[in-house]
């Protein structure tokens, strides 16, 4: 029963922050909400048993992924 | 262009941790989850982490991109090259199991605490590639950074154009 409030509670933040990556008017929050979908899909992995695709889940969609976001925010809000 | 303060102490004091949990995973890579890819990945992270809160003369002065350069070509030439050793037998042959030597412990059969020093060729493989995806990925961040203040259509970049 924990592992199924695990999973419902995980997948509510997975498409909660899908829908305000999308839809969120600021370009920065809207990149921290993709970091935080994709931290909330790490934890869904790793609940599915899967620990190794969660630490690259983990390394690649949060970290890196997030931090070639903010760069690109950055270059753009130079002008 | 730095980031605040407080963002620079975190980043200072995280920096290291996230460092050596990285090579944690690319050591452990034959007994826990993970391997190569993902501890290298962990590494580059940090590497993400430093150049968004400090500037980048800091991160050039820690890191010549002429090192993480060396790191990719040097981890892929690391791994072909123990993939060939063991061409005596076949390619990728693991000749270092169950030799004595580095690595080289006979593996414990049935549940165990995890005998770091076992799987032969595996580990050197794993770090080899820990080594090049650090360098790739680092580098892929170090220019996207940079590209970011480049103004291809600014009057600067037409002058040197010329």
């Amino acid at each position: 029963m924990m592992e199924y409030w695990a999973h419902f509670f995980t997948l509510i933040v997975l498409v909660v922050g899908a829908y305000l990556a999308v839809f969120l008017r600021s370009l920065i929050a809207s990149v921290i909400a993709l970091s935080a979908m994709s931290l909330a899909l790490s934890l869904e992995f790793y609940l599915l048993h899967a620990p190794d695709v969660a630490i690259a889940e983990a390394g690649i969609g949060a970290g890196l992924t997030t931090a070639i976001f903010i760069f690109a925010l950055r270059g753009i809000r130079r002008d | 262009m730095r980031m605040s303060k407080i963002v620079r102490t975190i980043t200072a004091l995280l920096f290291w941790a996230v460092l050596v949990f990285g090579f944690y995973i690319v050591i452990h890579g034959h007994l826990t989850p993970g391997g190569g890819f993902q501890g290298g990945a962990v590494i580059a992270s940090s590497t993400a982490l430093f150049l968004i809160a400090f500037s980048k003369d800091e991160f050039l002065r820690k890191y010549k991109d002429v090192f993480l350069s060396v790191a990719e070509s040097g981890g892929l030439l690391l791994f072909i090259s123990i993939a060939f050793l063991g061409i005596g037998a076949t390619f990728f042959y693991n000749f270092m199991a169950n030799s004595g030597g580095i690595f080289g412990s006979p593996t414990p059969i049935g549940i165990n605490d995890g005998d770091l020093n076992t799987a032969g060729t595996l580990p050197p493989m794993n770090i080899a590639v820990g080594l090049e995806v650090f360098g790739g990925l680092s580098l892929i961040l170090l220019f996207m950074f940079l590209g970011a203040y480049l103004k291809p259509f600014s009057k600067e970049s037409e002058v040197h154009e010329e």
